[in-house]
Parts: structure tokens; sequence; C-alpha cells
């Protein structure tokens, strides 16, 4: 139990801390909403470390206290958006045998764009902003297979040292 | 990595490709005219034709708008994000800049302009 406490600590602190380190980077791209979604290695690792209900309350924690620290009350309804829509498709692909973690994390990168782009949908009152949303699949794919790799190495790196 | 990753690859992109190339959730044309909204309500209308600077009143504060060359855009903002600063100056349907904090929608609409162009084309 003591032991699964701290693990919760440790990978709550990490995904707050990867979402501010995420916010400083300045992103170059003149498109909103593309990122690269750093917070999401944590939770797709916790999703297999720890498991697929403590991922889901590693996810919220995280959306809700960064909300509060770095974004304010409108950034919270869209990121909670996103981190619904995406764990739940990562749920879904992580149940499926064959799909490994860099499955799971594409996956989870298209659809936290596709949950944030309802949501401002809902907000703004108008359906103007659907047309980023090819776009934002895209850069989902892409940003879903880096963060992929990178949690692919961390996940080898931790199931040896435990 | 194993093939149903590639599978899911795949089938994302297909699904983005066929959403954009169908039309659906393209740019279209140019347009003649861009319309603000401000919590989902049309509040001004500008003729992309005729430079113009002029101040947004949104929810919670003010963005700086500028028609220049047919094209409109954002140059600043007191929103904390700057997203729509950042954006590039629109000019075709479809386009539409957005500021989040201060619920200000700028959309493209084409008033029957350019309609004998998109025949030709």
């Amino acid at each position: 139990m003591a032991k699964k406490t701290a693990y919760y600590g440790i990978f709550a602190a990490l995904a707050i801390l990867m979402g501010y380190v995420e916010a400083v980077i300045p992103m170059p791209v003149p498109i909103p909403g593309i990122k690269i979604g750093l917070s999401n290695i944590v939770v797709v690792l916790c999703m297999y470390v720890m498991g697929t209900k403590e991922a889901f309350y590693i996810s919220i924690v995280r959306v809700i206290i960064s909300a509060l620290l770095f974004r304010g009350f409108v950034g919270l309804w869209y990121s909670l958006a996103g981190a619904f829509l995406s764990y739940g498709a990562m749920l879904a692909v992580h149940k499926l045998k064959d799909a490994t973690i860099i499955g799971v994390s594409v996956t989870g990168g298209v659809f936290h764009n596709i949950g944030q782009i309802i949501v401002a949908c809902i907000i703004l009152g108008r359906s103007v902003v659907l047309y980023l949303i090819p776009v934002l699949m895209v850069s989902g794919v892409a940003a879903g297979f880096a963060i992929g790799i990178v949690s692919k190495y961390c996940l080898s790196y931790i199931e040896k040292r435990r | 990595m194993k093939k149903l990753d590639f599978i899911i690859i795949a089938v994302l992109l297909v699904c983005a490709g066929e959403l954009y190339f169908s039309g659906i959730l393209r740019p279209g044309s140019e347009g003649a005219y861009a319309v603000v909204y401000v919590d989902g309500e049309e509040v001004k209308k500008y003729d992309l034709s005729k430079n113009t600077d002029d101040t947004v009143t949104g929810i919670n504060g003010t963005n700086q708008i500028r028609v220049q060359d047919g094209k409109i855009s954002v140059v600043s903002a007191d929103c904390r994000d700057q997203i729509c600063v950042n954006h590039l100056p629109i000019n075709r349907e479809n386009e539409s800049i957005v500021c989040l904090p201060h619920k200000v929608v700028i959309e493209i609409e084409n008033g029957g302009k350019n309609s004998i162009d998109a025949v030709v084309q």
C-alpha cells in the first residue's frame, strides 16, 4: 500500500512537471493546438507499470492541478475533455493484446486533440475550429509516436529495475 | 512495435486525409468579408479589400485586429496564451482565428466574390 502511494505521488508529480516543461517551451507553429504532450509519457507509462485505473487517477489529478497552477479555469475544461477522450481511446487500444505502448500513445495523442477541439466548439458556440481536426490528427500521430518511443525505453528501464 | 501499431497509425492518418481531401474540413476559396463573433454572437464585419485597424472587445479583454492586403490578423491581445496573435493572417473560407480566453472568433465569409474565378479554375 505504502509503495503504491509512493508511486502515485511520483507519477502525479512527474506528470505535472512535464506539463510545466511543455508550457515553458514555446511551439513555433501558427496552428493552435499542436503540442508534444510530454505529460502523456507519464500517463502511458503508468498504464503499463501501475494499471489502467491508476493511470486514470493520475491523468485527472494532473489535469486539475496543472490547470490551477498554470492555465486557469477555461483551460481546465479543455484539458479535462482531452484527458477523458484520450484516456478512453488509450484504454481501448491497451486492451488489445497485439498493440504496444506506441500504438496506445499515438491513439492518445490524436484523441486528446479531438477532445480539445470539441470543447473549443462548445465554448465558442461556433463549429469553426473543426477545420483544424485533420491537421491536429496528423500532428497527434507524430507527437504520439515520439512519446511512444520515449515511453517504450522508459518502460523497459523501469521493468528491469523492479 | 507490432503490426497492430502500424495499422492504428495508418488508420488514423487515412481518416485525417479523408476528412481533409473530401473537402468537409478544408480551407475554401478566398472570402470577401471577415466576421467577428464574441460568445457566439456576430459583432462586427469587415470588408477585406479595405485596410483597417480596429479593436474588438471580447469577454474579459480586447483584441487589436488588422485588415491588410485582403487578409485579417490579430496584432495584439491582452489574453494570456497569445494563440490568436501568433496565428497567420487568414483570408479563406473555413479558416478562423480564435481567442478562447476572450471567446472571440474571426471567420471568413464569401460574399459571392470570386465565383467566376472559381468556375475558371
